[in-house]
């Protein structure tokens, strides 16, 4: 054994012995815990970017996302989302960017963890106050004839930004849009 | 801690017009609410930064529990709505608009 995993062993004692508790309890099951953890593994900013080059090339999933998030992901396999999915779409007059004010609500188990940034006191009670000034600091600076959309996540919903298709693109494969699309576009603290 | 009965819960100050709130319709979006002012001792998912102001319904979300009671083992589902806040009636300046999700006992009509 290294000295690396002497050091972590102590909080993985801690977390069998919590869920050991929660077992016998009737609370929750192996299976149970295992599918949560296997859930959160599948989530990566990539699904995130199929589902938006999907929409940039289909008019009919385009509608389906903006209307019902769920059944957009479901439709390309990511069916496992336990909360509501919401989609908002950037356009040439309105730019959308996500926080959670109150804690870090984020959709994890489709976009994978969310950045260290998201989650810190400054994003979070700054980017509701002035989201220009923030997204200046990502190096996003947005023209005075769009208007910037904030979205705290506070219930059970999640969001995710439709960022606008570039141009010059026209003739790219889904494959290769989706290539394109960041982690940072789909909250909206980037462009594509 | 000892956590309080049900009934201790009812005449709480945030959740004392609970009879005519669920006795009301659902709010159509378009419809201006107010937020509620007050500061619930209790865990609560109203941002502070919004009580008191007034704003517009842009959706309505769906039907969950709301959290003030979950966390104290009760569930008790009511319709929450996407609500969208002017930065101005915010925060006295500013250009944009914040979305926030609040459910109804979080608000009032305006």
């Amino acid at each position: 054994m290294t000295e690396h995993e002497h050091a972590s062993a102590a909080v993985a004692e801690r977390a069998r012995l919590l869920e050991q508790r929660l077992i016998d309890a009737g609370l929750t099951t192996d299976g149970e815990i295992d599918g949560f953890i296997a859930s959160m593994y599948k989530g990566t900013p990539v699904n995130g970017a199929r589902m938006v080059a999907r929409a940039w090339t289909d008019p009919e999933y385009l509608e389906l996302l903006l209307t019902d998030g769920n059944a957009a992901g479901a439709e390309l396999g990511f069916d496992w989302m336990a909360y509501q999915l919401r989609v908002v779409a950037n356009s040439a007059q309105e730019h959308n960017v996500i926080v959670c004010t109150l804690c870090s609500c984020y959709p994890v188990s489709l976009l994978g963890p969310s950045p260290g940034w998201y989650k810190s006191f400054a994003y979070r009670s700054r980017t509701v106050r002035e989201p220009r000034a923030v997204l200046a600091e990502f190096g996003l600076t947005l023209g005075d004839d769009v208007t910037v959309r904030v979205w705290d996540s506070t219930s059970e919903a999640r969001y995710m930004v439709l960022p606008s298709r570039p141009p010059g693109t026209d003739t790219m494969s889904p494959d290769e849009l989706a290539a394109l699309v960041t982690r940072n576009a789909l909250i909206g603290t980037a462009l594509v | 801690m000892t956590l309080p009965s049900p009934e201790t819960l009812s005449s709480r100050e945030t959740l004392s017009s609970r009879e005519a709130l669920s006795s009301r319709e659902t709010l159509p979006v378009g419809a201006r609410v107010r937020a509620r002012t007050g500061d619930p001792d209790q865990h609560t998912r109203i941002p502070r930064y919004v009580r008191g102001h007034v704003g517009e319904i842009v959706a309505v979300l769906g039907e969950w529990a709301l959290p003030d009671l979950s966390v104290r083992g009760m569930t008790q589902p009511e319709t929450c709505y996407a609500v969208r806040f002017a930065a101005a009636e915010l925060w006295g300046s500013g250009d944009h608009t914040v979305t926030v999700d609040l459910w109804e006992s979080y608000l009032d009509r305006a």
